[in-house]
């Protein structure tokens, strides 16, 4: 397998080899920048970022060339949501870590130090190009002493699925809200409820922004919520974090647009299953939407309105949209090719798609200015297709992640390989 | 293989013409009223046709007329046809998911829709899914739009034994027996491994383990055998017929060779066991579902002539699916043994093209090569084989019903949609054309009435 890939990528050693320095040679890149989309193009990678793209630029003596004539490259994929690392085997499998219940904390509960970049997840989603993940933390039902999750699920990071131990781009990019159905059960039955509650959780902050240190002497009464909890609000109401909302509804997205305007909060929806009912509103309040282009069923109430053609209804009013299937988020994140596909077939613009997912997600996070795009200055992190990405019997033939050439190798793929071969009559567990 | 289709042959012959065996010749409780939408003879032009009988034809025609293909062929010619110019678009059979639980497991999802699973006792063989289904259900629609001509409904998968499946026409009717597959044979629903042992153990019973699984169903299959001697003893005026039984009844429906076992079972080794187990008692398994691991054991699964149903990607959301992997179906169709890609899912049955256009590609990379005219049998004539109605449906041939799909494209690019799907010859839906689109009552109000079938 490793010799097919070397084989179809025809690496080839030019001069006296300098390790630091790659071209990629002759394939149509989509940059998703301002460079659009060039064909015949050479990019060029120098210790791990992009130094140069574009047409007629020659390599640098000593770069490690790799033809890609007649393949299409475009940006490392960016999926907007899911729990990579953050779980192994999500059902009766041992702890899954995006998950938090009980009082010590709710929204100042940082996911990041749980992330495992050692999960199978990683080597099995980066394959197919899959190169950066928003890690969200996120609701569970009540555990066995009762404890409940909360309206706050915590914090959200960025990070990468490359082989570094920087795995953690970007700690604490959004606070993860549960409204509408989702809310409701932490809120004692009523999205009234919720909505009291993220007032008074945010007026809270506020308080404690002015008199934070009244209360490090005494001389404030208690607050409700924990320090890290008020500090992570306090951040979200500076700008400095995104709020990132799991919400439906249409009338739960009127009462979150107008929340948002009053608080001066950036607000990401996310499910926004009838945010297309709202889709001029959201675009004058910069209010960007993760959605699942295939969730097109009334699977509950707030989702009655459920429509196929959301994304490119969204994208046409101005809207930014980012993909996350419901159903594949995490394990399956690798799918959002397959959104990407589906969005574009309902009539979203491919060009948008790919933006979608690649530089939106980064836009969103605050990490555009390392990637999302093949620009000059950016991570290098490209992938390699023998055709259209969005196509379903397309896979990537190799993946960089910050300039490093990935293994194309994961515990699917050799559990794969262990049982191609028919001829291998020895029990499975003596063959390769 | 062959043995199998005249079994099927002989039990639909049977669900249509024989009573239950009970009584005096009653009725048979709960036949099917389906009747169809109104067809009129219609003549698709200059497609590329995959017959999903492995074969690939260019420019062709299909004729279909009194709700049976009459022809597929090079330049048809039909007086009074409707003529619909497919070229440049691909024409296949309708597409059949062996395991959907759309109606039992309704949208919206509340709890009052909740109808899929009797968890109160680890073999409920004596519920009936059918009895569960609620025509109303929006993902009968959507699933329409996605090409699917045909599903089987199951029970979920918390106990051993769940109880009957039923096989319906995606024809939404105003009860159940209205969109009864005519003469389609019942299944039931058997459930490996994690599921049943989590349901029961958690509360202190029986099974709690994989053993305790096991042992559950070989009681049940010897009480069944119990039923069936006695019954047939009776009959001989050797001794009292025993008071009817659904439970065993229904059991024994499957020892007899009426009832089509479709086991949920994920792993190689418990797949394994339930063929042992299947061999002990003396029936067979038509299809294992969620068969994640199959690749592993295609050739066993080959020998026995068992299908498996597997989805194209699904993986590591339990145990038991964690060594799942994206050339599952290639690898057991190169096997030899029948490859089905099912959904268990409203939204993955509105796909189960680009499912298997997935695996496609995969199994191309390992150099397993998969053409599109024998990827389509995968979810049209194997599924129809493992319900027992691949005599009357799954491919087009001559003389079985009229289940067409008109694709835009090729059926296993993403960019493709369904653009006309016709069920016994009648245009059921037209992407272009909302006003054909069926809305169920649920639906009206909603966006997916105002846009037709979505």
């Amino acid at each position: 397998m490793r010799a097919l890939i070397l084989g179809l990528l025809a690496i080839v050693f030019v001069g006296a080899a300098h390790a630091e320095t790659t071209a990629i040679v002759g394939a149509t890149v989509h940059t998703v920048g301002p460079q659009g989309t060039i064909e015949n193009a050479t990019i060029i990678v120098t210790d791990g970022r992009i130094v140069a793209v574009g047409e007629n630029i020659a390599a640098p003596a000593g770069a490690t060339l790799i033809d890609a004539s007649g393949k299409v490259v475009t940006p490392g994929l960016f999926t907007p949501y899911g729990d990579i690392g953050l779980v192994e085997v999500g059902f009766s499998a041992g702890p899954v870590d995006r998950v938090q219940r009980g009082d010590q904390f709710t929204a100042g509960f940082d996911i990041a130090d749980a992330f495992n970049r050692r999960s199978t997840l990683i080597a099995i989603n980066r394959i197919e190009g899959v190169t950066r993940a928003l890690i969200a933390p996120s609701a569970g039902g009540p555990d066995d002493s009762g404890n409940t999750s909360h309206i706050f699920s915590g914090l959200a990071s960025v990070a990468n699925l490359g082989d570094g131990a920087d795995s953690i781009d970007r700690r604490a990019v959004a606070l993860v809200v549960n409204l509408g159905e989702s809310g409701v059960s932490f809120a004692g039955g009523s999205r009234a409820a919720v909505l009291l509650i993220l007032r008074q959780a945010f007026d809270e902050a506020r308080d404690y922004a002015i008199h934070g240190d009244a209360y490090e002497r005494g001389q404030h009464s208690d607050f409700s919520y924990s320090v890290a909890d008020l500090e992570a609000l306090q951040s979200v109401l500076a700008g400095d974090v995104a709020m990132l909302a799991n919400v439906d509804r249409a009338s739960d997205i009127e009462v979150l647009i107008a929340f948002s305007r009053e608080y001066g909060i950036r607000t990401i929806i996310r499910g926004g299953v009838e945010a297309w009912m709202l889709a001029d509103e959201l675009a004058a309040a910069n209010i960007a939407v993760i959605l699942a282009p295939t969730a097109n069923l009334p699977s509950n109430f707030d989702r009655i309105n459920a429509n196929l053609k959301s994304a490119p209804i969204l994208a046409a009013a101005g809207v930014k949209i980012a993909f996350a299937d419901g159903q594949s988020h995490t394990h399956n994140a690798r799918n959002i090719t397959q959104s990407a596909g589906n969005a574009t077939a309902e009539g979203l613009p491919w060009d948008d798609a790919l933006r979608a997912i690649t530089l939106t997600p980064a836009e969103m996070y605050g990490v555009a200015d390392r990637v999302g795009s093949i620009e000059p200055g950016k991570d290098a992190d490209i992938v390699i297709w023998p055709g259209d990405p969005f196509e379903l019997t397309i896979y990537a033939d190799q993946v960089f992640i910050k300039g490093e050439s990935i293994p194309m190798i994961s515990r699917q793929t050799l559990l794969r390989d262990r049982y191609l071969d028919t001829d291998d009559t020895r029990p499975p567990a003596y063959r390769n | 293989m062959r043995k199998i289709l005249v079994v099927v042959t002989a039990i639909a012959v049977c669900l249509t013409a024989c009573d239950s065996g009970w009584g005096d010749g009653a009725a048979e409780p709960f036949a099917s009223r389906y009747t169809g939408l109104a067809g009129t003879t219609t003549l698709l032009t200059g497609a590329t046709v995959l017959t999903g009988t492995g074969e690939r034809m260019e420019n062709a025609d299909v004729l279909m007329a009194d709700g049976k293909i009459v022809e597929v062929g090079v330049g048809l010619k039909a007086d009074g046809a409707v003529v619909v110019d497919a070229s440049g678009k691909w024409v296949t059979p309708g597409v059949i998911d062996v395991h959907s639980h759309l109606g039992v497991y309704a949208s919206p999802n509340t709890q009052s829709h909740s109808d899929g699973n009797e968890a109160t006792s680890p073999v409920t063989a004596e519920v009936w899914a059918e009895h569960s289904v609620w025509p109303h259900d929006p993902g009968f629609v959507t699933a329409l739009a996605g090409g699917v001509t045909s599903m089987q409904i199951l029970p979920g998968s918390a106990n051993l034994v769940g109880g009957r499946g039923v096989t319906l026409k995606n024809v939404p009717g105003r009860n159940v027996m209205d969109m009864k597959f005519p003469g389609a044979p019942y299944g039931m629903k058997m459930a490996c491994g994690e599921n049943p042992k989590r349901v029961y153990g958690g509360r202190g019973q029986s099974p709690a383990t994989r053993m305790g699984n096991v042992a559950g169903y070989r009681q049940a299959w010897i009480d069944a055998a119990d039923y069936r001697d006695k019954l047939a003893a009776a009959e001989k005026g050797k001794g009292e017929a025993p008071k009817r039984d659904l439970k065993l009844e229904t059991l024994a429906g499957v020892l007899n060779g009426e009832i089509l076992v479709h086991n949920h079972c994920y792993r190689a080794d418990e797949m394994s066991v339930m063929i042992e187990i299947a061999k002990e008692f003396g029936y067979t398994i038509s299809a294992f579902h969620h068969a994640v691991e199959a690749y592993k054991i295609g050739d066993l699964l080959a020998e026995s002539d068992i299908c498996a149903a597997m989805w194209a990607d699904w993986w590591g959301f339990k145990m038991e699916a964690y060594d799942g992997i994206r050339e599952n179906a290639a690898i057991v169709d190169k096997a030899g043994a029948c490859a089905i890609i099912h959904s268990d899912s409203g939204i993955g049955i509105q796909r189960l093209n680009q499912e298997t256009a997935k695996v496609m590609g995969a199994a191309a990379r390992v150099g397993i090569d998969i053409t599109p005219e024998h990827a389509i049998q995968w979810i049209t004539k194997n599924a129809a084989k493992s319900l027992g109605i691949e005599d009357v449906v799954g491919t087009l041939e001559a003389g079985k019903m009229a289940d067409v799909v008109l694709w835009s494209g090729n059926p296993f690019s993403v960019y493709t949609r369904a653009e006309k799907v016709y069920i016994d010859g009648a245009l059921a839906y037209d992407r272009n054309d909302a006003s054909v689109n069926p809305v169920t009552d649920f639906s009206l109000g909603t966006a997916a009435a105002t846009g037709g079938a979505q």
